[in-house]
């Protein structure tokens, strides 16, 4: 390899550009912040993402952009209250490179007001919240998971499709709950269909013996609901148990089986839900990263890791480009907005609103397996609402 | 609301109740004759039905697991009265919840590392997975009715045990003086571990009724524990009787709220509790309602 002049002047120049403490003594490691839940209802879901990060990092040989990864790690117990104080130990008190997280959407929400006026590059890893790339979206914030809208909104025609017109709602009350039956409602009044009530159940609640009997008094078509985790484990079982099942059937966003389906055993079976994943997916980027969860973790693989694992190889690419500068903050911005992903869920890429434009699959729970019936909507885009990007 | 649908939630309400009564029992039992304000109770709830969801998987049965799991129960209340209750009784309030509460992190730190964080089902017994008809179209699983039923005998059971026997004679006693049972010659140290370890076994007994219904996950004992306080607060404090009743009010003022008022069910039991507590200080059948 020959080197001309004008290449090596080129080099000189640009290198000249780039912050100095990156040449101070060898790149500094890479600090990655997670901000995840790893006590109480929703620990689980924490543990697939962290775990699911580590291996996507040490399958890039524990390096991303040549940088060596460092985790710093805060239980932020799915508690909005807490989330402020915790998002600053990440930032002011860490010093993390990168914000990873939350779980939990109010989490996400008292997370955005701090990072909006913060540089920190941040990846949302599962919250849905509508606003976080919507209303509240900026140029440094991503998501690698989903947008409630686009778990919910496709689930409306599956329902009208089978000719249910009248439904009952039930729901979680927090902003999960509520954006994800506000994007059902909008699809469901589109086709002509009727809310017959809606039950909001105080988060984290799972006493729903008094909620199902009503539901048994008003017999609808159908229930959409929106559980996640242990509630959504008992809210099946409840519901089958109250031998409403083969009477009203009951449809939610995937997060009503997601992580619990052995929780629910049988009464599980039969229940069609949308997302943008199922464990059952025939591609090969699947059928690997499941095969390698299982073998670091000795556990199934998730939604929920699938948007760790993302997460981190979305990073790689990007921080590759700039090579491992996270100082370059357009570059990498620039970079992040052209990733394209071949994830376990399929390929996807990000939004002008920095959400992923994917494919909402519709599945079916048979023989405690989550099979995939087909797609419910193709290339879901979430709508955005309010989202006005500052460059 | 129609008439059978009044039933029907008449029947959520009173299982709810019962269930949240023999939590609520032990609770009021330990805080009433022991003094101590135990947050770990909710944490032995926990524990109760992990053991029901880890012995049941390990011997297949469900009733074997609840045969081993009370007596680990037990043997588990022993054991940490000694090591740590004890310690406390001489102390004030402060000092009891410091500890206790340092227990429950305990207990959620030893149950993450021994059985994980996932949620898991526990299966009914075979001869108890039938449904009855609940109305129109609502059915209703044995396994619920039997619970109900166990917290009624259970509480019956307690009755007859403070009431009719000499254990209880003396748990009676040292609740209302304790240095004078003490020097008449009774072995309060004893008295005090024993019934710790009762009220330790039936907040595992009521985790482990619970697990079927319920499903088994981290940190499930924490709500259960906030309702259980209000129910010892509503029935008197150290009143089993008094608990029975409080915990049937809030079963039914949950259910109701629930169906009447959905925007403010999740206020409706503390809603109860404040106007009790207006009307009875003390609750329903406190100390002082009982003129003692």
């Amino acid at each position: 390899m020959t080197l001309s002049r004008r290449a090596l002047l080129g080099a000189a120049a640009c290198s000249s550009l780039l912050p100095r403490r990156l040449f101070a003594a060898g790149p500094a490691k890479l600090r990655i912040g997670l901000l995840l839940p790893y006590s109480g209802t929703y620990a689980a879901l924490g543990h697939n993402i962290t775990d699911a990060m580590k291996l996507a990092a040490t399958e890039h040989g524990g390096k991303l952009g040549g940088r060596e990864v460092e985790w710093v790690a805060v239980d932020d117990e799915s508690d909005p209250a807490k989330a402020p104080a915790n998002v600053n130990k990440l930032i002011a008190g860490e010093k993390v490179d990168i914000l990873t997280g939350p779980v939990h959407s109010g989490v996400a929400m008292a997370m955005m007001q701090i990072v909006r006026q913060e540089e920190v590059l941040t990846i949302v890893t599962n919250a849905g919240a509508q606003a976080v790339t919507g209303a509240l979206c900026a140029p440094h914030v991503f998501r690698t998971s989903f947008s409630n809208w686009q778990t919910s909104y496709p689930c409306a025609d599956v329902l009208l499709k089978a000719g249910q017109k009248k439904a009952v709602l039930m729901f979680w009350n927090y902003s999960f709950g509520q954006e994800s039956m506000a994007a059902f409602k909008e699809g469901y009044a589109k086709g002509g269909g009727t809310i017959v009530k809606e039950i909001a159940v105080p988060f984290p609640s799972t006493e729903f013996q008094a909620n199902l009997s009503e539901i048994a008094s008003l017999k609808p078509d159908a229930v959409f609901v929106f559980f996640a985790g242990a509630g959504a484990a008992k809210f099946v079982k409840d519901y089958a148990a109250a031998g409403l099942k083969e009477k009203v059937p009951l449809y939610g966003s995937g997060f009503l089986t997601e992580g619990v389906l052995g929780a629910q055993g049988a009464a599980a079976e039969g229940i069609k839900t949308t997302l943008h994943y199922a464990d059952g997916l025939d591609n090969a980027a699947n059928k690997k990263f499941r095969a390698a969860f299982k073998k670091t973790t000795g556990r199934d693989a998730d939604v929920y890791a699938v948007a760790g694992y993302d997460t981190v190889n979305v990073l790689a690419q990007a921080l590759q480009k700039v090579k491992g500068d996270t100082g370059a903050r357009k570059e990498l911005i620039a970079a992040l907005e052209s990733t394209r992903i071949d994830s376990p869920r399929g390929p996807f890429r990000f939004s002008k609103a920095h959400n992923p434009i994917q494919d909402i699959y519709l599945r079916q729970v048979k023989g405690g397996q989550e099979a995939v019936l087909g797609v419910a909507m193709k290339d879901a885009e979430d709508p955005a609402a309010g989202c006005k990007m500052e460059k | 609301m129609s008439l059978s649908l009044f039933l029907v939630q008449l029947v959520n309400g009173v299982e709810y109740g019962l269930l949240l009564f023999l939590v609520a029992s032990g609770l009021t039992l330990v805080f009433g004759v022991l003094g101590v304000l135990n947050f770990a109770h909710g944490s032995f709830y926990m524990l109760g039905a992990y053991l029901a969801w880890w012995l049941s998987a390990r011997t297949g049965s469900l009733l074997l697991g609840v045969l081993i799991g009370v007596p680990a129960m037990v043997l588990i209340g022993l054991v940490v009265e000694r090591l740590a209750i004890a310690r406390l009784y001489s102390r004030d309030h402060l000092s009891q919840v410091l500890l206790t509460y340092g227990l429950v992190l305990l207990f959620n730190e030893l149950q993450s590392v021994l059985w994980g964080n996932d949620v898991h089902g526990v299966n009914t017994p075979a001869a108890l997975s039938w449904t009855m008809r609940l109305g129109e179209t609502q059915t209703w699983p044995a396994w619920r009715a039997f619970t109900s039923f166990a917290c009624i005998c259970i509480a019956i059971a307690m009755r007859q045990v403070v009431l009719k026997t000499r254990f209880g004679m003396r748990v009676r006693a040292g609740a209302s003086n304790a240095e004078m049972v003490e020097a008449l010659g009774i072995d309060v140290r004893r008295l005090f571990s024993t019934l710790f370890a009762a009220g330790t076994a039936l907040a595992g007994l009521a985790g482990m009724l619970a697990a079927p219904l319920t499903t088994v996950y981290p940190g499930m004992g924490e709500n259960v524990l906030i309702l259980s306080f209000v129910v010892v607060v509503i029935g008197g404090i150290g009143s089993i009787k008094g608990a029975f009743f409080g915990a049937l009010l809030v079963g039914l003022a949950d259910t109701f709220g629930k169906v009447l008022l959905p925007g403010f069910a999740s206020a409706m039991v503390y809603a109860v509790m404040a106007a009790i507590l207006l009307w009875r200080p003390r609750g329903l059948l406190g100390a002082a309602a009982e003129g003692r």
